[in-house]
């Protein structure tokens, strides 16, 4: 029953708060118009993306020769693109799913938004594969369907086909996940809409959700039980991505250590770029309170050590790559001659963006500083992007045979495909902050007076079972027992008013009995329950039925809630049938 | 005709659970509480038994762990086999390995997914539905509990709510 919270622990929302307090600074973007600086950067936005769809169908009605690849590297931007946007995605199910095992409750400022751009950016990734066929309209072909030419099934030997099925889940897992979370929250929207427009979509958007106690109840063990589904499953996702390069021969790709290093490496450059949107959105939106500096340097320490397991990685890979001796192994992309080579500004761009310069974040004061975090969360972001391109395009450029040595050289086309997913990227997330609860509300109502800071200071002040309400004003009660009566005599007067109308019904068609009652469901539109109500009132014969014109119907349709009008016009006559037979 | 609900508002988590207690202690049947957010302890407070949803996910998980060796099998064992870079394909064990991941997929895809479902339909919520909670400051701040009653004990039970601090007593139409 008590809150309580260790003194020592910071505050996770600030600034007073009380639960009223909460709904409207989490309501305010939504109900409020947007700014000019939001239209500028969507419209941004929506011109990259535009751009962007332009070189797909650029590339689709021409050809993937339309992009840089050549004989030698047949995979790089396309892929790198890929790895990354699959990459990113993973800080959201780490937050919502794994946060929530280990009761972290300052996932629940940040939880919401993680999401989303998880959504968004497995979106983006499942783009590229698929453009990358260079035939997208036979893209069904990766499902397990046979072939016309007989049941030639799909190859579930293939990674490839792995990668069809883990991401496929992860996106649609995510998206439940997500949505069932936002239901509460469209829920509170809806019932302090003003506008008719507006609380109709949120009525249909909360699926009619009421807050009682038993879906509640439901609602913690759904959760908690999506979470435990899905930490496995964000692991087992770029695990298997992984092995998209690991189960293939190529000197730098085939390594044991790429499954755990890649989950490292995608969670590590999601909280990155969810550094990058929250700094953003807490200002916008003003949500310091809920997002606060606390909620950075915690998602810093996370970006630590997940970075320090990259950088460890990148030790070892180096290192195994020279200790072997094996002269292929001096080309991968973590190796004495990749950072000598030509691809060298790519190889000091990795070390320099993933390994240095998040080591400053070991220093408390940069930890806490929202700019240099700023910054770092990009510096971060560009180097991820940069371990791709570098596993994927310096491996292959110096592989086994000298005489296929190549370079690559990305077409306008290539950037172009990135630009635009950056752009679709945004103006998702940017239409998303203007019409979503970007914040999970009923999460942090329930951790308010935990640690909420007004709650925090009661408890220091008053002891630790201080009562933490006022009681309210009530409101004088009613006489219920004079209520009751009342509506008791009009039930009597409608009562007595549809005896009368039974009475002169049974006038017109006759009385009958349930001794031989004919069988009204052979009726149209009569099932068991109306059959029950036509009992009730005394009509239990085809004969009575056949007697019956429209005024009959129209008492019926006083006396039974739901009377199928329409389809009573042919009574009569069926009744009238029946009755020969 | 005998049976009717009062409807108690409260402005705070904590006033409700007392007042929950309190309710219980008293004997009156408290057929719902509608609440914006998750109150702690308030299923066991109110008396209702625990969720099943975690056996049903345990179960779905077990069909779609299933579903996925069949699919496997028949594919690429029974229907088609095919010698793919020297990977044995003669016995399902033999090939089980490659087929590791995609049962794992499998399992949490119709677990996640049937789970989610049968929550929307137990609690039956979905697109269109309206909602029923009887004031919509409950999603908001305030907290309602809904307590049973006959025409004899209606002014009875109305004080003891009054009693418990609630702001409002309504009687539910």
């Amino acid at each position: 029953m008590s809150h309580y919270e260790a003194p020592v622990r910071k505050p996770l929302v600030t600034g007073d708060k009380v639960y009223k307090d909460v709904t409207e600074d989490i309501v305010r973007p939504i109900e409020g118009r947007a700014n000019k600086t939001w239209w500028i950067v969507f419209s941004i936005a929506l011109v990259a993306f535009l751009w962007g769809l332009g070189c797909i169908i650029y590339t689709v009605s021409t050809g993937i020769g339309t992009w840089g690849l050549n004989n030698t590297i047949e995979w790089a931007w396309d892929i790198t693109n890929f790895v990354w946007w699959v990459g990113i995605g993973h800080a959201g199910t780490l937050i919502s799913a794994v946060l929530l095992l280990f009761r972290q409750r300052w996932r629940m400022a940040i939880n919401r938004s993680a999401e989303a751009m998880t959504i968004f950016a497995v979106v983006q990734a499942g783009l590229f594969p698929i453009i990358h066929m260079g035939r997208p309209w036979l893209a069904y072909w990766v499902l397990p369907i046979p072939n016309q030419f007989g049941s030639l099934w799909v190859n579930f030997n293939s990674p490839l086909l792995w990668d069809v099925f883990a991401i496929s889940t992860y996106l649609s897992v995510s998206l439940v996940f997500w949505y069932t979370g936002l239901l509460p929250d469209f829920a509170m929207i809806r019932d302090r809409a003003k506008k008719p427009f507006q609380k109709h979509i949120y009525s249909i958007l909360s699926f009619g959700w009421s807050g009682k106690m038993k879906d509640w109840q439901r609602f913690e063990e759904v959760s908690l039980v999506l979470a435990g589904l899905a930490t496995p499953l964000v692991l087992s996702v770029h695990t298997i991505v992984s092995f998209d390069f690991a189960t293939s021969v190529v000197p730098g790709w085939h390594s044991t250590i790429f499954p755990p290093y890649f989950v490292a490496g995608a969670i590590f450059s999601g909280f990155a770029m969810v550094q990058t949107l929250l700094i953003i959105m807490r200002k916008v939106s003003n949500l310091e309170n809920y997002i606060t500096v606390n909620h950075i340097e915690l998602m810093n320490k996370v970006i630590l050590v997940t970075g320090g397991i990259v950088g460890v990685a990148y030790i070892t890979e180096f290192f195994i790559a020279w200790y072997t001796g094996s002269p292929y192994e001096n080309y991968t992309y973590l190796s004495f001659g990749a950072a000598t080579g030509p691809y060298w500004w790519a190889f000091w761009a990795l070390i320099l963006c993933n390994m240095l310069v998040p080591l400053t974040l070991w220093v408390k004061k940069y930890r806490r500083n929202i700019i240099w975090t700023f910054i770092v969360s990009i510096i971060i972001n560009i180097g991820m992007w940069f371990e791709r391109f570098d596993i994927i395009v310096l491996d292959l450029s110096k592989g086994r045979t000298p005489s296929s040595w190549a370079m690559f050289s990305p077409t306008f086309v290539d950037v172009g495909i990135f630009v635009g997913t950056l752009g679709f990227f945004f103006v998702l997330f940017l239409l998303y902050a203007r019409s979503f609860p970007v914040i999970a509300q009923a999460e942090v109502k329930s951790i308010l007076k935990l640690s909420g800071d007004k709650y925090k200071k009661m408890r220091e002040e008053h002891g630790d079972d201080v009562q933490m309400y006022n009681l309210p004003e009530q409101r004088p009660l009613p006489d219920f027992k004079g209520m009751v009566e009342e509506l008791e005599q009009k039930n009597e007067e409608v009562r007595d008013e549809k005896g009368e109308l039974i009475e002169s019904l049974l006038l017109k068609i006759g009385d009958a009995s349930n001794d031989n009652a004919d069988d009204l469901k052979r009726l149209s539109g009569v099932g068991p329950a109306l059959e029950k109500k036509l009992n009730q009132i005394g009509v239990y014969k085809y004969q009575q039925i056949s007697k019956m014109s429209d005024k009959e119907f129209t008492i019926l349709n006083r006396l039974i809630d739901a009377f199928p009008k329409s389809k009573s016009r042919f009574w009569s006559g069926e009744a009238n049938i029946l009755n020969q037979i | 005709m005998s049976g009717y609900t009062l409807q108690a508002l409260y402005a705070d988590d904590d006033h409700l659970m007392k007042a929950v207690r309190e309710t219980r202690d008293q004997d009156h049947h408290i057929s719902e509480v509608y609440t914006p957010f998750p109150v702690h302890g308030l299923d066991k407070a109110a008396g209702i038994k625990e969720t099943r949803m975690a056996i049903t996910a345990f179960l779905y998980g077990l069909v779609g762990f299933g579903i996925a060796v069949w699919m496997m099998n028949f594919m690429m064992i029974e229907d088609w086999p095919r010698n793919i870079g020297g990977k044995p394909s003669f016995t399902f064990f033999q090939n089980m390995p490659a087929f590791v991941p995609i049962m794992f997929e499998l399992t949490v895809f119709f677990a996640a997914h049937l789970m989610v479902i049968t929550f929307y339909m137990r609690s039956k919520i979905w697109p269109f539905k309206q909602a029923e909670n009887p004031d919509p400051r409950t999603t908001d701040d305030h907290f309602v509990m809904e307590v049973e009653t006959d025409k004899e004990n209606i002014q009875d039970v109305a004080e003891f709510l009054h009693s418990t601090g609630a702001k409002e007593v309504d009687l539910k139409r």
